[in-house]
């Protein structure tokens, strides 16, 4: 387990150091990096004092290490639009985005197995069907349609929820129901197809002959053997969640970090950018990781071969 | 050699096997049949937009703006109403559907030409080359896509020039572990060992036996592909970082629509549908595609 813990772990670290050089790489290659810091606007006395004081005429090695020197110090520049450190601008947002995206993964993942152990249970009767049927449409739905079709109906006909913002507790339902409504259908299907393999495994059988009550074999045999499928299955989630999170932030102006990477793309800001994307990878890597700790915990085939 | 009986019984066997088979192939599901329609409907439509007899797409006209649609109080010549400069917008989401399939095609394209060689490559001569190509493959399934893009939009600017790459690289990796694994796999097989053997050129090897091995694999990725090419272009138009105005795609148009829910229900619900139905039946066609050509899943829905 060791082993398999150090090879994960210097994977993750790899893949982060990979990609804060793509960015340093892309950053050069835009052209003039102060000028891309400055934004377009930028006078040219303004771009070659940032010139002198960054240090863009030392040799290329030498700059990359002070890029990764700084960015190991949590230095990421300063937001153009705000004139304050970009570390600052995003973490302000962290509270909203955490709020939205836990609430919708958490509904995502009741809503999803159960709809999932639901549908496996009745396969091929009316349920199933109806249930499949579900999770296809929301699988096809684009968010930002969801969104915009929510909005008309709940806050502009019915007027039961605002239609964004996030003064009222109420704000909450319709952006974390937009959000959770792809996860919760992918994780339906998957939820299916790994119930249905246990279900049709031969030790389920036999459990069921050997008298077990039903909920016996549902918690001991059922759910644990398809716990592997889904520990994979909502890790994959984060990474939608995060792309699904700029959408529905952007349409129900939720003060998170998808909405201000949205507008600081448009706007070209690109310290914010920059830490924004960072902050993504980074929690990214780290639940890949832990993912694939737990399989390796739970299956000791996959931490030996 | 086989008994007489046991022979009869082989070739009943295959005379049966194979009118299933036809029969299996003959006989389309109906929501595919719905799909493959209203494809073909759309796109037709979508391709004449600039013959039919419909306002321009771009065409202004401030006196007629936000129409209702035809029997919702408006007029039959926006059938389905105008958006807040007055422009049709059936003609708008029938070239916004055409530009957004366009681009996702060519993204599609570019990332299966750059997925299935690298990973041909990869697979066909091992060694360091396919590390570094593994390792690509991990590291562009652990980052977002979002946040690549959203890098690359920042610093390179918004614009077709930027756009088509992105959405070229976005998916590669698909592609190419899949041929990466079919092509070890395929490499391994006495046919190509004795190809090989007999000094075939490895380009002789790979379009001859390696490539057509995978065509079945790569046509259900590559649908499939294109509902999440044509989401990943719409959602960035959405945003406003994709297409830029006054060039139509599905995705701006909701952008567009979206300060205009309240008062015009209909700017933001026809081009919603035909976003949801476009990519409900491209995911229709894929599962059928994937059903028909995988003998391990036929028969199992």
């Amino acid at each position: 387990m060791l082993r398999y813990t150090a090879t994960r772990m210097i994977r993750a670290v790899l893949t982060i150091w990979l990609a804060v050089t793509a960015v340093f790489v892309g950053l050069r290659l835009s052209g003039d990096p102060a000028q891309a810091l400055l934004g377009p606007e930028a006078s040219s006395e303004a771009v070659h004092a940032l010139r002198q004081a960054w240090g863009l005429d030392d040799p290329i090695a030498l700059q990359y290490a002070r890029y990764l020197w700084q960015i190991a110090h949590g230095d990421f520049g300063r937001s153009l639009r705000e004139r304050r450190p970009a570390t600052k601008v995003v973490h302000e947002r962290l509270p909203a985005t955490l709020q939205l995206g836990l609430t919708a993964l958490g509904v995502a993942t009741v809503l999803g197995i159960t709809l999932g152990t639901l549908a496996a249970f009745h396969a091929g009767r009316l349920t199933d069907r109806i249930i499949v049927a579900l999770a296809a449409l929301g699988q096809g739905t684009p968010n930002f349609v969801l969104g915009l079709l929510l909005i008309l109906v709940f806050a502009y006909y019915l007027r039961i929820v605002p239609t964004g913002g996030r003064e009222q507790p109420t704000s909450l339902i319709l952006p974390a129901v937009t959000l959770a409504s792809f996860s919760t259908a992918s994780l339906t299907r998957y939820t299916r197809s790994a119930v249905l393999e246990v279900l049709r495994a031969d030790y389920v059988r036999t459990a069921y002959a050997k008298g077990l009550p039903f909920f016996r074999v549902l918690l001991d045999h059922i759910a644990r053997n398809s716990a592997l499928t889904l520990i994979t299955v909502l890790g994959l989630q984060l990474a939608v969640a995060i792309a699904g999170a700029v959408i529905t932030e952007t349409i129900f102006a939720w003060p998170g970090i998808g909405r201000l990477l949205a507008d600081a793309a448009e706007l070209r800001d690109f310290p914010v950018v920059q830490y924004g994307v960072f902050l993504i990878v980074v929690s990214v890597v780290s639940v890949n990781l832990l993912t694939d700790l737990a399989y390796g915990l739970l299956d000791p085939r996959i931490r030996e071969g | 050699m086989m008994a007489p009986t046991a022979r009869v019984a082989t070739a009943t066997k295959d005379v049966l096997l194979n009118r299933q088979r036809r029969s299996r192939r003959r006989r389309l599901p109906l929501t595919t049949v719905a799909a493959l329609t209203w494809l073909g409907a759309l796109f037709t439509f979508a391709l004449l937009q600039p013959t039919l007899p419909l306002p321009s797409p771009t065409a202004q006209n401030l006196l007629a703006r936000l129409t209702p649609p035809w029997g919702f109080g408006g007029s039959i010549t926006h059938l389905l109403g105008t958006d807040h400069l007055g422009r049709d917008l059936l003609a708008r989401i029938l070239a916004g559907t055409r530009i957004s399939v366009s681009l996702a095609l060519l993204g599609m394209l570019i990332s299966a030409l750059l997925g299935t060689s690298l990973g041909i490559v990869a697979g066909y001569r091992r060694g360091v080359f396919d590390q570094v190509v593994g390792f690509l493959i991990d590291f562009w399934l652990a980052v977002p896509f979002i946040a690549i893009a959203f890098v690359a939009l920042t610093l390179f600017g918004t614009g077709m020039t930027v756009l088509i790459p992105l959405l070229g690289l976005s998916g590669w990796e698909q592609y190419a572990r899949v041929t990466r694994a079919n092509t070890m796999r395929v490499r391994q097989e006495l046919y190509v060992l004795a190809a090989h053997g007999l000094g075939a050129h490895p380009a002789r090897i790979v379009f001859q036996h390696v490539l057509p091995n995978q065509v079945a694999p790569l046509l259900v990725m590559a649908t499939l592909h294109l509902t999440s090419l044509i989401l990943l272009e719409s959602s960035l138009s959405f945003l406003g970082i994709g297409v830029q105005p006054p060039t139509p795609s599905l995705g701006n148009l909701l952008g567009e629509a979206r300060n205009y829910l309240q008062i015009a229900w209909w700017f933001p619900f026809f081009p919603g549908m035909t976003l949801i139905l476009l990519t409900l039946a491209f995911n229709e066609l894929g599962d059928w595609l994937r059903d028909v050509t995988d003998p391990a899943i036929r028969g199992r829905r």
